[in-house]
């Protein structure tokens, strides 16, 4: 057994977390500064944090993810890492030329209490930063919330720092993106298209972490919301947060900033969450929804109805991330199945509150959120009532072995597979290719498992 | 040796590397980038800060403590004392393979333990509750050894790792609890980790048990840890052999292993960067010599065996191990004569780690293929040029923070292996004993030594020499295959392994040759970009 020492009995635990069902901030923030338009993501701490986060956002994505650092050593950390910045910066600008560098904090810039505001403006007055390019920052310190916060906490910034009023409304919508894979992000400006509504999408990883070969390395690929969107965003008539974790704080900042008023929606995965999606969003930009959405929807409906018999009172266990754990809870219990137990690392009310909500359908299931839900916890669950379905990150695969549980990959980060960042999991089609997979893992455990005389050539 | 490959002037390269840097960052960078001469060997600046900003491949101290020395052990709960992250990204990344004795022995690899540190804790210090957690994994596990990661926190809030651990251990008895100042700022890589890992394990678990060990050729593994199955190969030469392996740093290794490790005669160091503490620690206060060894590229392991043999003396020994020699080397044969053909002359660069940027140059000598740039990620100037510069070496700010431990002969423990006089003799037959020449003398004239290259002077010189593979980590793998080149990590051997050995050689050509060969790299240009190009070319010609 892979983890052999995970023992049935639940004790409250107080100190130690085993398995964790999250990450640290400043991953989130890199990942959220990947999505601007020839920006440059720089980790203000040690060297470890930022070699850490590319090398976990590159095995998710198998794809270039720059970054620089600000290599702290003891000396910096006993005087203050201002001088590392400032020659991070100016080096960063001579060498790799970026239209923006966002930088982000981290644990030991945070405990020294170096002030990223103060460090950038100096920055800014000493001249280091040439006609025409930006450095922002957002402050992500490791013992605060988790990757997710600290993806909102990067976004947030780009709603702060770039938008202005100019006091004349465009017609468009912000539509603020959870942390969602490229792919999704792609999805969402599809639907946006189709719908004909006239949005900026911020942040957008699309084209800049699912890049194509071309034989040359792009520094920064053509994808990515650029400055001037940004910009823009502060006259926009209306945003659309797309998760309350990740996504709602950035609104509520353009909102603080720029009157542009928001509404908070689950990330559009499954169904039900999707529709209230396409609702908002055609209202917002003033559009109506075409047939072919109604026809993309009901081919969703379709497939649901037709194999309901598979999905019926299935046990599933999760773990992952908020603004994605949410709608997929929902989308399952919309499938009939039953959601028994569900872990999350990141912390917050309104997570937990939003979740209950989800959950009144659902009264028999575990949820705990926060310090000490970990894969450990959830491990311990299942042991004592065991599931017919896991779902969560590559970390899972350990308990799908050892238990003997069919396994779907979902979150972050998958470190086994492919296919994330290019096939979306967000609006209708989104929830088909969900829908197929749960039947695949189902339907491949019912062949393996079946006796002979009961092996079904038809499904 | 000048290449048979035609270089372009290395010093108009060197000029191209640095010549978009600020002065300043030009002026140090400069004195990392030398031309090489296996003759008369230059200074390279290695172990010295990184550039703010200039994009590093380098980690820290946390990785090289946490995630390379103690991460292998399987057996040790390893607490991560810090913020959740440190742990997270430690946690089974590094492909530390391990094999328990059984199904109900502990293997506790597969866990990943955090106190996941909190605001209050940063606040009001987070030694309570690190107590909490090892009394937790206590209660829960009954380990034999409990470890403590500082991360970069803990040191600024001045909790006291150590006072804890000695606590704990106090308080619980039959669990050794030992704790690691490896805040992530330590030192200028993962470099300043290992010496602080090194520290640790020499001070808190070698040395606690002196049951004697088995067997007649003793030895323990140094440096080895058992990525992709590397030790698993080794382990299978020894066994071949007939040499006893009592213990390993750390790949595929036991508590019980580590404490009994003094008892063994030799001590073998593979990665003489992240281990060669351990090595000059455990002569002085035990007796026991060290030789580098390579068991990375077939020749070199046959060579690495005879030098076994002849630190042995054993004529029954020798004529064992030649006998395995004997019966590996043809199975490699007969593979290189397959590949060769096909990688013959291409070129190759390597940009990685302590050791295996030197190291993995014996497998491309094999398959024919010349290294024209290599560098270290973390390496020091002994790792480049080789032991004797040790005396020369500048102990800079950032070095003197990582405590030098005082060590003497064990008044008990101390039994020098070899006598002064032998020892001499086996020097005097060419036998290295406690040395190691380093990476420059093997590498040919003209070819270009690099340490801690950055992100640019990496696209450039691929720009420039256009190699047939480049071997790095994660962080540069698609980055390099995105320029059309194929990239090998040599870190986790991209999920493929082992390359130690023979087998290990057989594995690495025919990863090799599948990458430099593979059909992939012509199918690029989608063929009306193939069109427009030639049309261009034909329009030309005709003008």
């Amino acid at each position: 057994m892979l983890l052999r020492h995970t023992t049935k009995e639940v004790k409250e635990r107080e100190g130690l977390t085993i398995n964790p069902a999250k990450t640290c901030q400043p991953i989130g923030a890199m990942y959220a500064a990947l999505g601007i338009h020839g920006c440059l993501p720089h980790s203000h701490g040690s060297q470890g944090c930022c070699s850490y986060h590319r090398s976990t956002l590159t095995r998710h994505y198998k794809e270039p993810v720059m970054s620089a650092t600000s290599s702290f050593t003891e000396g910096a950390s006993v005087f203050g890492g201002q001088a590392n910045l400032l020659q991070a910066i100016e080096t960063i600008f001579a060498v790799y030329d970026p239209e923006i560098i966002a930088v982000h904090s981290t644990c030991l810039s945070e405990t020294i209490g170096d002030d990223l505001q103060q460090i950038t403006k100096k920055a800014s007055d000493d001249g280091k930063i040439p006609q025409g390019k930006r450095v922002i920052y957002a402050s992500t310190p490791s013992f605060v919330g988790s990757h997710i916060t600290g993806y909102a906490n990067m976004v947030t910034g780009m709603a702060e720092q770039f938008a202005v009023s100019t006091g004349e409304k465009k017609n468009q919508v912000n539509v603020i993106a959870g942390w969602m894979e490229p792919s999704d992000m792609r999805e969402i400006k599809r639907y946006a298209k189709d719908l004909g509504a006239n949005i900026v999408l911020f942040p957008d990883t699309s084209d800049v972490l699912d890049a194509p070969q071309t034989g040359k390395h792009e520094f920064y690929p053509k994808g990515g919301t650029t400055a001037e969107e940004l910009k823009s965003t502060g006259d926009s008539k209306f945003s659309l947060a797309l998760g309350c974790i990740s996504a709602e704080p950035a609104a509520i900042a353009l909102d603080k900033k720029c009157k542009v008023p928001f509404e908070t929606l689950d990330m559009p995965i499954g169904l039900s969450a999707t529709d209230r999606f396409i609702m908002s969003l055609s209202k917002a930009a003033g559009v109506k929804v075409p047939a072919e959405i109604t026809s993309e929807r009901g081919r969703l409906v379709d497939v649901i109805a037709d194999m309901e018999q598979y999905f019926h009172g299935k046990k599933v266990a999760l773990f992952g991330d908020p603004d994605q754990l949410i709608p997929l809870v929902e989308f399952l219990l919309d499938l009939n199945m039953k959601p028994v137990h569900i872990v999350s690392g990141t912390p917050g009310q309104r997570f937990e509150k939003r979740m209950k909500e989800v959950l009144e359908r659902a009264p028999y299931a575990n949820f705990k959120n926060g310090l000490s839900a970990d894969m450990f916890l959830l491990h311990q669950w299942i042991k004592n009532e065991p599931v017919d379905l896991l779902i969560g990150n590559t970390y899972g695969k350990y308990i799908a072995r050892d238990e003997d549980i069919p396994f779907i990959r979902f979150g972050f980060p998958i470190l086994d597979r492919i296919g994330h960042s290019y096939f979306p999991s967000v609006g209708y089609s989104g929830g088909l290719r969900l829908v197929e997979k749960i039947l695949g893992a189902l339907l491949d455990r019912q062949d393996r498992d079946a006796p002979e005389e009961k092996f079904e050539l038809v499904m | 040796m000048e290449a048979n490959i035609h270089f372009p002037d290395p010093a108009l390269i060197k000029e191209e590397l640095i010549n978009k840097y600020p002065a300043k960052v030009a002026k140090k960078r400069s004195k990392s980038i030398v031309i090489n001469d296996p003759e008369t060997i230059p200074e390279v600046q290695a172990n010295v800060r990184t550039v703010p900003g200039i994009i590093t491949q380098r980690g820290c101290s946390y990785a090289g403590c946490k995630g390379v020395v103690l991460g292998p052990t399987r057996d040790i709960v390893n607490i991560t004392h810090g913020p959740i992250g440190c742990s997270f990204y430690s946690w089974l990344t590094r492909r530390n393979q391990t094999r328990p004795e059984s199904p109900e022995h502990e293997n506790f690899i597969t866990y990943c333990f955090s106190t996941d540190m909190q605001e209050e804790n940063v606040v009001f210090g987070g030694e309570k509750k690190l107590k909490v957690a090892i009394q937790e994994a206590y209660d829960l596990f009954h380990p034999k050894a409990i470890a403590i990661f500082s991360t970069c926190p803990v040191g600024l809030i001045g909790d006291d790792v150590h006072a804890a651990a000695k606590e704990m251990k106090e308080k619980l008895g039959d669990c050794n609890v030992f704790g690691f100042s490896c805040e992530g700022y330590r030192g200028v890589s993962q470099s300043a980790g290992h010496h602080i890992a090194n520290n640790g394990v020499f001070k808190h678990m070698v040395g606690r048990n002196s049951k004697p060990a088995e067997g007649k050729f003793k030895i323990n593994l140094l440096g080895e840890y058992n990525i992709g199955g590397d030790a698993f190969e080794i382990e299978r030469i020894f066994e071949k052999c007939g040499l006893n392996l009592v213990a390993s740093f750390s790949g595929n290794s036991t508590v019980g292993q580590i404490e009994n490790a003094h008892m063994a005669d030799l001590n073998v160091i593979l990665c003489h960067r992240s281990i060669n503490y351990m090595g000059d620690m455990m002569e002085t206060k035990y007796g026991i010599p060290w030789m580098k060894v390579n068991f990375v590229g077939a020749e070199s392991s046959a060579k690495s065996l005879r030098k076994i043999a002849e630190y042995f003396d054993d004529a029954e020994l020798r004529a064992r191990i030649e006998e395995v020699i004997a019966e590996e080397m043809p199975k490699v044969q007969a593979v290189i004569d397959e590949i060769r053909p096909r990688t013959e002359g291409k070129t190759a660069m390597l940009f990685v780690g302590g050791s295996r940027a030197h190291h993995y140059q014996d497998l491309f000598n094999e398959l024919g293929m010349t290294t024209i740039a290599a560098g270290y990620e973390f390496a020091h100037r002994d790792d480049y040029e080789g032991r004797q510069v040790l005396p020369s070496i500048k102990i800079d700010a950032d070095s003197k923070n990582i405590e030098e431990l005082k060590v003497t002969a064990d008044p008990e423990l101390y039994s020098p292996r070899k006598s002064e006089a032998e020892l001499e003799a086996l020097k005097e037959k060419g036998l290295e004993i406690n040395g190691y020449e380093g990476m420059m003398k093997q590498m040919q004239r003209k070819s270009l030594v690099i340490d801690d290259v950055s992100h640019y002077e990496s696209e450039k010189l691929i720009e420039l020499y256009k190699p047939d593979i480049f071997c790095a980590g994660i962080k540069e793998k698609y980055v390099v295959q995105k320029m059309g080149v194929p990239l090998k990590q040599l870190h986790s051997y991209d999920y493929g392994g082992p390359y130690t050995g023979f087998e290990g050689a057989v594995n690495f050509y025919k990863d090799i040759d599948r990458m430099v060969n593979n059909p992939v790299w012509k199918l690029i240009k989608a063929p009306w970009e193939k069109a427009e190009t030639e049309s261009l070319e034909a329009s030309y010609v005709t003008q």
